[in-house]
């Protein structure tokens, strides 16, 4: 292989491309809602219609819009078809010859497209994620041919620091940085992990990141590998995603098989192979520690850090762990320059993040939108707002381990650091959009009880302290819950947070810690009077008078 | 190996570069509360009672699993320390069932001592009273998972020094316990060399010899130190 094939192959794509393109969303939303039925019967519309040297009709990715599912674009008319059923397909195929078909529409050109800026989800909704061609056709594996030919290692870390990327895994630590230390860490063995366990409620960018390109996350890999040293892959995936581990298998082959994985790519010394391995449905399995483990074949449970990953990792060789969408980032800032990465965004956090648009709101589905970008904007013009006219209450973010912002601090820009100062995280990217109706505490409650049945049970205020907070949580849902029991609930969070092992118990307090900040009035109303405090039964200093009335 | 000054709770110590902060401390004559260390085996800072505060370290480190390093100023104790550490006791006093006054290890239990030592006088979580069985399936030991606190010595000592892996975790969060091989019944177990060293680990009454009756349950610990001094330092004598 080398860049001369690659020039190959995307001449070749591009010659073999038809006038008319059918893009048919072949993510798990819209394969759930039958989207395999609508691509054969627009496949069959077309052969009926004789239209095979014409029209292509391409699976591709997600199309962001997955409320709307199964979704249909035509190019070049820009019509994107929305709820296609299978027996809409001949309809479709006759308005490519102008007219319009009796099927709903979305505008490509509204709110939630325009302010959409592609780095992670560029190709997605537009390549075939499961033909390499495909890929290369965007410019695919040019930037590992750049940096394996062009690029010592050392150039490589150093672009990636200077473009400021940060881990999109939630804590946001530059990525130059940690590829810099694993490369300085001593070891002729070092190990690449992919982290694809994600696994809080109401989030799915990086399932559909894999769905959509998987080849990008591979280039990513590859070139991360060549910076630190490694030549060994895992991507941690969690079972749960089986179109996201078939296609991933996939691409893995086709990417064997051209020869940009494998041993001497593009003809340079480097070596790089990478392995599946499947997670078993393990929440705590997305901390690096406990990640490891679980790759090891040990029970995923997590260990103190230090040693850090980057020290001593996967069998105690120096590691390099990214998330998804982090590798995704890779290749487009090696093909564009890190000037070009830096210029999006804010001072501090670059480029753009994709979020999971979940709960109650009109269009939910995945966005990809520049670092800094007002909440408001994301929740109210590009979501549509709260459906049936209700008011927003609050955008949690972050999971199980973030907060919830109230709709008083829309205005937020959405970077590490804002986010961090109401109380929230940034976290992998899941946005719950919650409305007036909803029960702050009982959305406490949600998360209390995600983290004690996640929690791997090793250190004791994790394990036993979420099961605490959660009873005490329930009491308070239940009116039965006192303010001494509000008081042990803060002590306890307080307690848990300071002193579990891992991310997931020192976060667990987090989203009742962040409704206890904004919502405490909630909390109050549901209070009873103590026993033996102010007006209780067993308050001796009880007016006898108030009684005999 | 370079040594390294740093100062535990005011006091000026020197200490081995590769060291623990507890073993530091340990030899300064600084006693922190554990519960899942043991000496001779490998730590995994679970129990989170060794938690100490380091000047310049905005979390809280298991003195256990922390190694010392030069200029380290240590606090092994403040009311914080005192607080979490009494919280995470009631925690696991409330997690399962354990009545002291029937149980075998009433007056050698280590969560019994470390309740007394640390202050605390009363449990104020609602007590789970979870199901949890007794497994008296082996010949010469018995497990009671009632007063299991899986701090998880008995799993590592039966990898780490009988090398046999009988022992292992099961399930997650509060839900997890102590299993024998492939979570079959003790006694059934193919891999149990029977060598009691889980038994003489234990720190509470968990792990037993049969006929044993309440308060009867005293442990060897020697015996697990002298097999570690023989391995490590080839010296086979009783420690005293």
């Amino acid at each position: 292989m080398i860049l001369n094939d690659l020039v190959q192959i995307k001449t070749k794509e591009l010659a073999a491309r038809k006038k008319v393109t059918l893009r048919c969303c072949m993510a798990a939303g819209c394969m759930s809602s039958d989207a395999k039925g609508v691509k054969e019967q627009l496949e069959n519309a077309v052969a009926q219609a004789g239209l095979e040297n014409d029209v292509e009709v391409r699976g591709v990715g997600c199309m962001k819009l997955c409320c709307e599912g199964p979704l249909v674009q035509a190019d070049p008319q820009n019509s994107l078809y929305i709820k296609v059923t299978p027996e809409n397909a001949p309809a479709i195929i006759a308005a490519l010859h102008g007219g319009t078909a009796n099927i709903p529409q979305a505008d490509p050109d509204a709110a939630f497209f325009k302010n959409q800026l592609g780095i992670v989800l560029a190709n997605s909704g537009v390549i075939d994620p499961e033909r390499i061609e495909s890929y290369i056709t965007v410019g695919g594996y040019e930037a590992l041919h750049e940096v394996l030919r062009e690029m010592t290692p050392r150039d490589v870390v150093e672009t990636m620091v200077g473009s400021g990327l940060r881990g999109r895994g939630g804590a946001g630590f530059p990525t130059g940085l940690k590829w810099g230390t694993v490369a300085k860490s001593p070891g002729a063995k070092k190990y690449i992990i992919c982290n694809a366990d994600e696994g809080d409620p109401g989030a799915f960018m990086d399932r559909s990141v894999l769905e959509s390109d998987p080849h990008s996350v591979l280039e990513g890999m590859a070139i991360a590998a060549y910076a630190v040293g490694a030549d060994q892959g895992f991507i941690y995936v969690r079972a749960e995603y089986p179109l996201a581990i078939s296609r991933l298998q996939l691409a893995i082959k086709q990417a064997k098989q051209l020869g940009v994985l494998g041993s001497g790519i593009f003809e340079s010394p480097f070596n790089f192979t990478v392995d599946l391995r499947i997670g078993a449905g393990a929440f705590v399995c997305g901390e690096e520690t406990a990640l490891m483990a679980s790759v090891e074949g040990k029970r995923g449970t997590p260990r103190p850090r230090p040693p850090f990953p980057a020290e001593s990792g996967l069998y105690g060789c120096p590691t390099l762990i990214n998330n998804v969408e982090t590798f995704a980032n890779v290749p487009p800032i090696y093909r564009n320059g890190a000037e070009w990465f830096a210029g999006i965004g804010t001072e501090k956090s670059k480029g753009t993040k994709v979020f999971a648009l979940a709960g109650n709101i009109k269009n939910t589905g995945l966005i990809e939108v520049p670092m800094g970008t007002p909440l408001r904007t994301i929740v109210q013009e590009m979501g549509g707002g709260a459906p049936g006219g209700a008011e927003i209450k609050a955008v949690q973010t972050g999971g199980p381990s973030g907060g919830c912002i109230p709709a008083q601090h829309l205005d937020t820009p959405v970077d590490y650091e804002s986010l961090g100062k109401l109380g929230s995280i940034m976290g992998s990217g899941g946005m719950i959009v919650m409305d007036d109706s909803t029960n702050m505490v009982d959305v406490a409650r949600f998360f209390m009880e995600f983290c004690m049945d996640e929690s791997c049970g090793k250190c004791i205020p994790c394990r036993a302290g979420t099961v605490q907070m959660h009873n005490l949580l329930e009491k308070i849902l239940k009116r039965k819950a006192t303010r001494r029991d509000l008081e042990k609930l803060e002590e306890l969070c307080d307690m848990v947070k300071n002193t579990s092992l891992c991310g997931l118990g020192q976060t667990a307090p987090n989203p009742t810690m962040s409704t206890l900040r904004f919502f405490r009035n909630e909390y109050e109303a549901l209070l009873q009077p103590d026993k033996y405090g102010p007006g209780g039964n067993g308050d001796t200093n009880r007016q006898p008078a108030a009684e005999a009335k | 190996m370079a040594a390294k000054t740093l100062t535990i709770d005011g006091k000026s110590i020197t200490a081995e570069e590769g060291a623990t902060v507890l073993q530091v401390a340990e030899e300064a004559g600084i006693k922190i509360p554990t519960l899942c260390h043991l000496e001779g085996i490998y730590d995994v800072g679970a129990c989170r009672l060794c938690l100490v505060e380091v000047v310049g370290v905005p979390k809280l480190l298991p003195a256990c699993a922390t190694k010392v390093a030069e200029g380290m100023e240590i606090n092994t104790d403040s009311e914080r320390l005192r607080k979490y550490r009494r919280m995470t006791l009631e925690l696991l006093f409330a997690e399962r069932n354990h009545v002291c006054a029937v149980c075998v290890s009433n007056g050698h239990c280590e969560l019994q001592t470390m309740a007394y030592s640390l202050g605390m006088d009363h449990v104020r979580y609602e007590y789970l009273f979870p199901k949890w069985g007794v497994d008296t399936t082996q010949r010469l030991f018995g497990m009671d998972h009632n007063r299991c606190i899986l701090c998880t010595r008995c799993v590592r000592v039966c990898w780490h020094i009988e090398g046999a892996g009988t022992k292992n975790v099961s399930g997650r969060g509060t839900k997890s316990h102590i299993i024998t091989d492939l979570n079959m019944p003790w006694g059934e177990s193919v891999s149990c060399t029977q060598c009691g060293k889980c038994v003489q680990a234990c720190p509470t009454g968990a792990l037993f010899h049969k006929g044993s009756t309440a308060g009867e349950m005293e442990r060897d610990r020697g015996k697990l130190e002298f097999l570690v001094t023989a391995r490590e330092k080839h010296q086979w004598v009783v420690a005293v």
